[in-house]
């Protein structure tokens, strides 16, 4: 038994061609099947070695895209290279993140019986270090540790993970593995309780059966719309058909939202189990993932996990010796916002231009190449493992009155710690954004959240106590959608950000309806008008009359829901707006068109012409000097307010004039 | 590069098309032709799109449909470095619009053009990197650098000539 998912001894006889329903619960508590003390024995060692290597030491760091973009790969170099002059058998492991992207590169460092220690913003240089301290078993250093043991010195003064702000509030299901197990291990994902609800449903509930669980838990769509899975199975699984599609939607283009990456990318078997089951259910016996072309990484880790199933049964013909057949393609997304619409991204996967097309007839009827189709996003999916697992009821055990279980939040923008945190359904804006995130850096005043990305809206500090859920966001102008959110400071414009929006949702119209595509052009036109200072407030009513038009009167979601951002924004910030059309100017000093100028502060020019040589529009000269160089000065009327001057200037002595 | 060009794109676009003839139906296996046609040939150019046409029996005018639709989809040769500009509204917050002008700046592109005129790099902006977290973010070729700012940037400009020109 060399690894974890090899035969024991020969009386083992499960393979993909000849499965064993046992074959889950076995590699972790077996053997099942016969008794021996000897089997036993290499059960758990393999379990052992899968963790730990052969020398029990375990060191594991945080390589998702966002650990990636903060050096990584240089850590991860340096600590095989320490390893290696220390002639160290760890176990090096590339894992996911733990969404708290804020103290990246993070490492964690474990030696079998000993607490595990958690290290923070980590670079090269510090690697050494935190070997030898916790090597010779000094937690000194440590962002956290896993748990105590009185093992180790100065444990005391090291939090445990869970008391650290930023984890302290939260309800970790669908991140509890991302950070933690290594993605590419199938054998790492089974010893966490992976493919569990898997074997538990083939072995024992029919499709119906699991319907009836998912909807009494109460799980609702984590994509966008919030639409209960189970009820979405159920129609499926009784719309007559012998082929069925299953799709999981990875196609995460929300700008501000990363949750389905930092899953995918910190736990893919999960979602792969979750589409499984979701095939079971709905009766379908080919899934598809949607996943964006843009998020390299994600693709990666999926094709990896849908092989490892393949190769050991839990995907393919009569998975666990059931009589249940399922596979699964991976297909990469071209990239367009508007496959968030179940239709168009059925396009998408046929080769098409993804543009939605009027429903009745729904995809649950009629879908991809016109068969059956259920469409989950890759949260949804992921909820799945956990709630078969441990049942509704306990599931249901958290969240709100109308919407059960965790959701996973991606904090960005100007907030202290940024990251995702996963938290009851119905947790407050101001528990996530102070509590978890810390709250607005630089000592600079919390302006509002945007949630919901393009489909969403703004939400001013009175909202701090809304509770996150459905119902309450709607009510209040916003949406849920995938959980991205961006707060804002007092340097953001609000009336630049519903432009930015305008532009997103102008370019991501596939162009099919007209409400769509040319109103949300007719928008954008009268936004750029205001934050150029040419504003009427004609503008403001156009704003408003093409809102409700566009709204009431798109074909799918995207135009629907485009004019929230306008919407929320003007109602809650009409001062910003009449600031821009009345006053002419700013007050987030953002709309460069309305700035007056520049300024150059003569006793810091030096003259070293680097701006004059820099200007696009030629229109800064120094002046004559008797001796030396002169001062630079700018002609305001040539001026296009770019910038670049204030960025070459190496003494700062340029400033904008408002 | 030579060897590329001593090679026409229709028989290019011949050979990755024989690993997707077992597609059903075969029009479906556009998306993921042009993903592949584009990572070889750095674009889609007129010969090969026509190929792709021919290949699967689809009116050129749906080929075209489909290569304009999507973002990933390019239609003009691209520079020997890759720079993408995300535009996620977290980096928005953070200035992004004004890092990809410093950019095309920096490398004297003009928009609508897109490459430096020494054909070294190209800018392009991309709805969302997802690494939201690090904002501003930015990828040059496969490498994803966040919180980056202007003296970042010139530092990331350097070592990418460096590495780009053999010296």
């Amino acid at each position: 038994m060399k690894g974890l998912m090899d035969a024991c001894c020969d009386k083992c006889t499960h393979t993909s061609e000849t499965p064993c329903k046992d074959i889950v619960a076995c590699r972790i508590t077996g053997p099942l099947c016969h008794e021996s003390t000897e089997c036993s024995v290499k059960t758990k060692e393999a379990i052992d070695y899968t963790i730990y290597g052969s020398n029990g030491i375990r060191i594991s760091v945080g390589m998702s895209t966002c650990g990636l973009a903060s050096g990584a790969q240089e850590v991860y170099d340096e600590i095989k290279e320490e390893l290696a002059k220390r002639s160290l058998a760890a176990k090096l492991v590339e894992v996911g993140c733990m969404g708290s992207c804020y103290a990246e590169v993070i490492v964690e460092v474990t030696r079998k019986g000993y607490p595990t220690a958690i290290y923070s913003d980590v670079t090269p240089t510090k690697v050494h270090a935190i070997l030898d301290a916790y090597l010779a078993g000094d937690a000194t250093g440590a962002l956290a540790l896993r748990s105590r043991s009185a093992k180790m010195r100065n444990e005391e003064t090291i939090p445990l993970l869970e008391e650290l702000p930023f984890f302290k509030h939260q309800k970790r299901r669908v991140l509890k593995n991302c950070g933690v197990i290594d993605p590419e291990s199938i054998e790492e994902y089974i010893i966490s309780g992976g493919y569990h609800a898997l074997s538990k449903v083939l072995a024992g509930m029919t499709p119906e059966q699991v319907i009836v669980e998912v909807t009494a838990s109460g799980l609702r769509g984590r994509g966008d719309a919030g639409f209960p899975t189970g009820l979405k199975w159920k129609i499926c699984n009784q719309v007559p058909g012998e082929t069925k599609y299953v799709i999981c939607n990875a196609d995460e283009g929300d700008p501000g939202a990363f949750m389905n990456r930092l899953t995918v990318e910190g736990d893919p078997h999960k979602v792969l189990e979750g589409l499984t089951i979701a095939g079971y259910a709905t009766g379908a016996s080919e899934g598809y993932i949607f996943v964006r072309a843009e998020k390299p990484l994600m693709a990666e880790r999926l094709k990896t996990a849908i092989a490892q199933a393949r190769k050991h049964g839990l995907l393919g013909r009569n998975i666990l010796g059931s009589k249940f057949s399922f596979d699964v393609k991976l297909m990469l997304s071209a990239g367009a916002f508007v496959c968030g619409e179940e239709t168009a991204l059925i396009a998408a996967i046929e080769g098409k231009r993804a543009m939605p097309r009027p429903r009745p007839p729904f995809p649950a009827t009629q879908g991809l190449w016109g068969k059956p189709t259920t469409i989950n996003n890759v949260e949804t999916l992921a909820h799945i493992p956990l709630l078969l697992s441990e049942g509704a009821k306990e599931y249901a055990g958290v969240g709100s009155e109308k919407s059960k279980g965790t959701k996973v939040y991606c904090l960005a923008g100007k907030v202290e710690r940024t990251g995702a945190a996963e938290v009851p359904v119905g947790t407050t804006i101001r528990r996530l954004i102070f509590d978890i995130g810390g709250g607005v850096p630089s000592g600079k005043k919390f302006k509002a959240i945007q949630i919901g990305g393009p489909s969403g809206g703004c939400l001013p500090e009175k909202f701090l106590d809304l509770p996150l859920d459905y119902e309450s966001l709607q009510s209040a102008g916003a949406i849920m959608g995938s959980g991205g959110i961006v707060i804002i400071d007092e340097d953001t414009c609000i009336v630049d950000l519903a432009k930015y929006f305008l532009n997103f949702t102008t370019a991501e119209s596939c162009g099919k309806c007209s409400p769509c595509r040319i109103g949300l052009q007719r928008m954008l036109e009268a936004i750029t008008r205001i934050t150029n200072g040419k504003g009427t407030e004609g503008d403001l009513a156009d704003l408003r009359e093409i809102s409700a038009t566009v709204a009431d009167s798109s074909l799918c979601a995207l135009g629907r829901t485009a004019p929230n951002p306008v919407l929320s924004t003007m109602k809650y910030f009409p001062e910003e707006y009449h600031a821009h059309v009345e006053g002419k100017t700013c007050p987030a000093h953002a709309c460069v068109a309305m700035m007056k100028g520049y300024r150059v502060e003569e006793d810091k020019c030096k003259g070293c012409g680097l701006c004059v040589k820099n200007c696009p529009t030629g229109s800064i000269s120094l002046t004559a000097a008797e001796k030396g160089p002169g001062k630079a000065v700018i002609d305001s009327a040539k001026c296009i307010r770019c910038g670049q001057c204030v960025n070459e200037c190496a003494f700062g002595a340029i400033e904008e004039e408002w | 590069m030579d060897f590329i060009k001593s090679v026409s794109d229709k028989e290019i676009v011949d050979r990755i098309y024989s690993h997707y003839t077992h597609y059903d139906p075969v029009q479906s296996a556009l998306i993921p032709l042009l993903q592949e046609i584009q990572a070889k040939l750095g674009y889609l150019s007129t010969a090969a799109l026509n190929r792709v046409s021919e290949l699967l029996h689809l009116p050129p005018s749906q080929v075209y449909g489909v290569a304009t639709f999507y973002h990933q989809f390019r239609l003009s040769p691209k520079g020997e470095h890759m720079i993408t500009v995300c535009r996620g509204t977290a980096c928005h917050v953070h200035g992004s619009l004004e890092l990809y002008n410093f950019l095309n700046q920096q490398l004297g592109i003009t928009p609508p053009q897109d490459t430096s005129p020494d054909g070294l790099f190209t800018v392009q902006q991309v709805r969302c990197l997802g690494a939201c977290a690090l904002a501003p973010v930015i990828k040059v070729d496969e490498t994803v650098y966040g919180k980056v700012d202007h003296v970042k940037i010139r530092g990331i400009l350097r070592t990418a000539r460096k590495g780009g020109k053999q010296e």
